[in-house]
């Protein structure tokens, strides 16, 4: 009898699972059981394109249905899956069935973290994850009415750069001192703040919001611990994901700060692989165990756990990356910052759109972050990469091309 | 629907129908064609789906971006017929078009 692969969350880690396992020679059946009604798509385009220009998921979809059918892989779309029964290798769906499977992939990303606070639960308060959060968004929105974000991170950001295109007023309230706060240095959150600024976002930090007042069922406004009160007729929430381990945790699989895996992204269980943002995983290149909330880390980890399910191995070894567009911007980040002890700008990001941020650590450029630069992040990627020699002393000198950064 | 020509490293070639509106780098995944990676999904910020077009298709394509050109130029072995190919649209007036992969994606 043929063997089974189960794949539990139709996300952008399933489709490259799913093709990735043809490929490598599984000719048993796959089967993916997602939540929402939609083949795997793009999430990064729901904050923009697909919000400003009414893409349909049919626009956005990783694969083509037309290749599923000819890989003969099964979505089971709208299925929530509630257990994973090790022993007796089956997943017990909501319904109660129950679905047996020989290799099982957990592929469940992360979902947003909402916000706890009074008043909360009414009409025009909006999250931002999924194609039918943008379609609630888009039923909601009206050009110059007033919309604020709560929360000054990329989802924020980004979210801002739209409804300021669409002609909202937009104000972004922050908790911290300042944006970005997790995930980039204060010159980063600077710059994005003056931008944001020049393109008529107003930008509020140190804002802690109490409650929502609403009338008639619909949010009026936001109102925060220092007694601040904004109007809204339209609120976004951006404040972080949270991974998707549930299913894993209660099964007993091994959890720390996400699903445990190895580096060819297999489980502490031998006939269950994980891969995307609900894993933690190792990152030999860097020499550490990393979550990553990340489209390229979906799909690399996605391809080594499809090796492991084919009893091959193929280490996942990819240098992080990320990206953000917004406005004229493209900001590209590549390797991971943690414990930098030294910044060296390239450019300028207190007057111009384009500039480089580099990180150092001990003498060793570990990260960069590059607004409108696209070959200085090429060329970080690949000395990141290939661990290539850098002579940190040209980092600054805009008279010399990025390739000659390399040393030998 | 298109038919565009992908042309591998090893030399093979494969013939595959793509949807206009689609772009030339979907059509590669939609297909299983090895050689593409797309590493972003096609939003002109990885420099994976470089590809290198037929000298006569090129003057049919829009001209690339700043931001596309720059990343081609750091590419492995840019070409002067090098393009993403996530930004190029497939259009009926691209029938027949014909791309070679290079020996590796960045």
């Amino acid at each position: 009898m043929a063997l089974s692969c189960v794949v539990i969350g139709a996300s952008h880690a399933a489709a490259e699972l799913v093709s990735t396992l043809r490929r490598e020679g599984w000719d048993g059946e796959i089967t993916v059981f997602g939540e929402e009604f939609y083949l795997p798509y793009h999430r990064p385009p729901l904050s923009k394109t697909f919000l400003l220009q009414n893409q349909t998921p049919e626009d956005i979809l990783i694969r083509n249905s037309d290749l599923y059918d000819r890989l003969s892989v099964n979505f089971r779309l709208g299925r929530q899956v509630s257990k994973i029964d090790r022993a007796k290798k089956q997943i017990i769906l909501g319904d109660g069935v129950k679905v047996g499977y020989d290799k099982l992939a957990i592929c469940t990303g992360s979902r947003v973290r909402k916000l706890d606070v009074n008043g909360g639960e009414v009409r025009g308060i909006h999250y931002l994850r999924t194609v039918d959060d943008v379609k609630s968004i888009q039923a909601s929105i009206k050009t110059r009415g007033k919309a604020i974000i709560i929360g000054g991170g990329y989802i924020g950001l980004e979210m801002a750069a739209s409804l300021k295109k669409i002609g909202m007023e937009v104000t972004l309230l922050e908790l911290s001192s300042r944006l970005l706060e997790r995930v980039a240095a204060s010159e980063l959150a600077e710059f994005f703040a003056r931008v944001h600024g020049e393109e008529g976002i107003e930008i509020k930090c140190n804002k802690s919001v109490s409650s929502f007042e609403s009338t008639d069922g619909r949010v009026k406004a936001v109102a925060c611990s220092d007694g601040s009160v904004y109007d809204a007729d339209f609120v976004v929430v951006g404040v972080g994901i949270l991974p998707n381990i549930e299913l894993a945790e209660d099964a007993g699989l091994r959890i720390h700060n996400g699903i445990v895996v190895d580096q060819y992204s297999r489980t502490s269980d031998p006939d269950i692989v994980a891969a995307g943002d609900c894993t933690n995983h190792p990152n030999e290149l860097l020499d550490c165990r990393l979550r990553l909330e990340s489209v390229p880390n979906a799909v690399e980890q996605a391809k080594s756990a499809a090796a492991s399910i084919c009893g091959k191995k193929r280490a996942y070894a990819s240098i992080p990356w990320f990206w953000s567009d917004q406005y004229d911007l493209k900001l590209q980040m590549v390797g991971i910052n943690r414990g930098y002890d030294e910044i060296v700008l390239r450019g300028d990001y207190k007057s111009n759109r384009s500039f480089v941020l580099f990180y150092l650590r001990q003498g060793q450029l570990i990260a960069a972050d590059c607004v409108n630069r696209p070959k200085e992040f090429m060329v970080v990627k690949q000395i990141l990469s290939k661990r290539l020699r850098v002579d940190i002393s040209l980092l600054s000198d805009e008279s010399i091309s990025p390739r000659e950064f390399i040393v030998g | 629907m298109p038919t565009i020509k992908y042309i591998l490293r090893d030399g093979s070639e494969h013939e595959v129908n793509v949807e206009t509106g689609s772009s030339v780098m979907q059509g590669a995944l939609d297909h299983m064609i090895e050689g593409i990676e797309a590493e972003c999904g096609g939003f002109c910020s990885c420099a994976t789906c470089h590809c290198y077009v037929d000298e006569p298709w090129l003057e049919k394509l829009s001209e690339p971006s700043d931001a596309e050109k720059e990343m081609l130029e750091f590419t492995f072995d840019p070409m002067p017929n090098s393009r993403l190919s996530c930004q190029i649209t497939v259009t009926d007036e691209l029938d027949g078009l014909i791309v070679r992969l290079p020996e590796e994606q960045s």
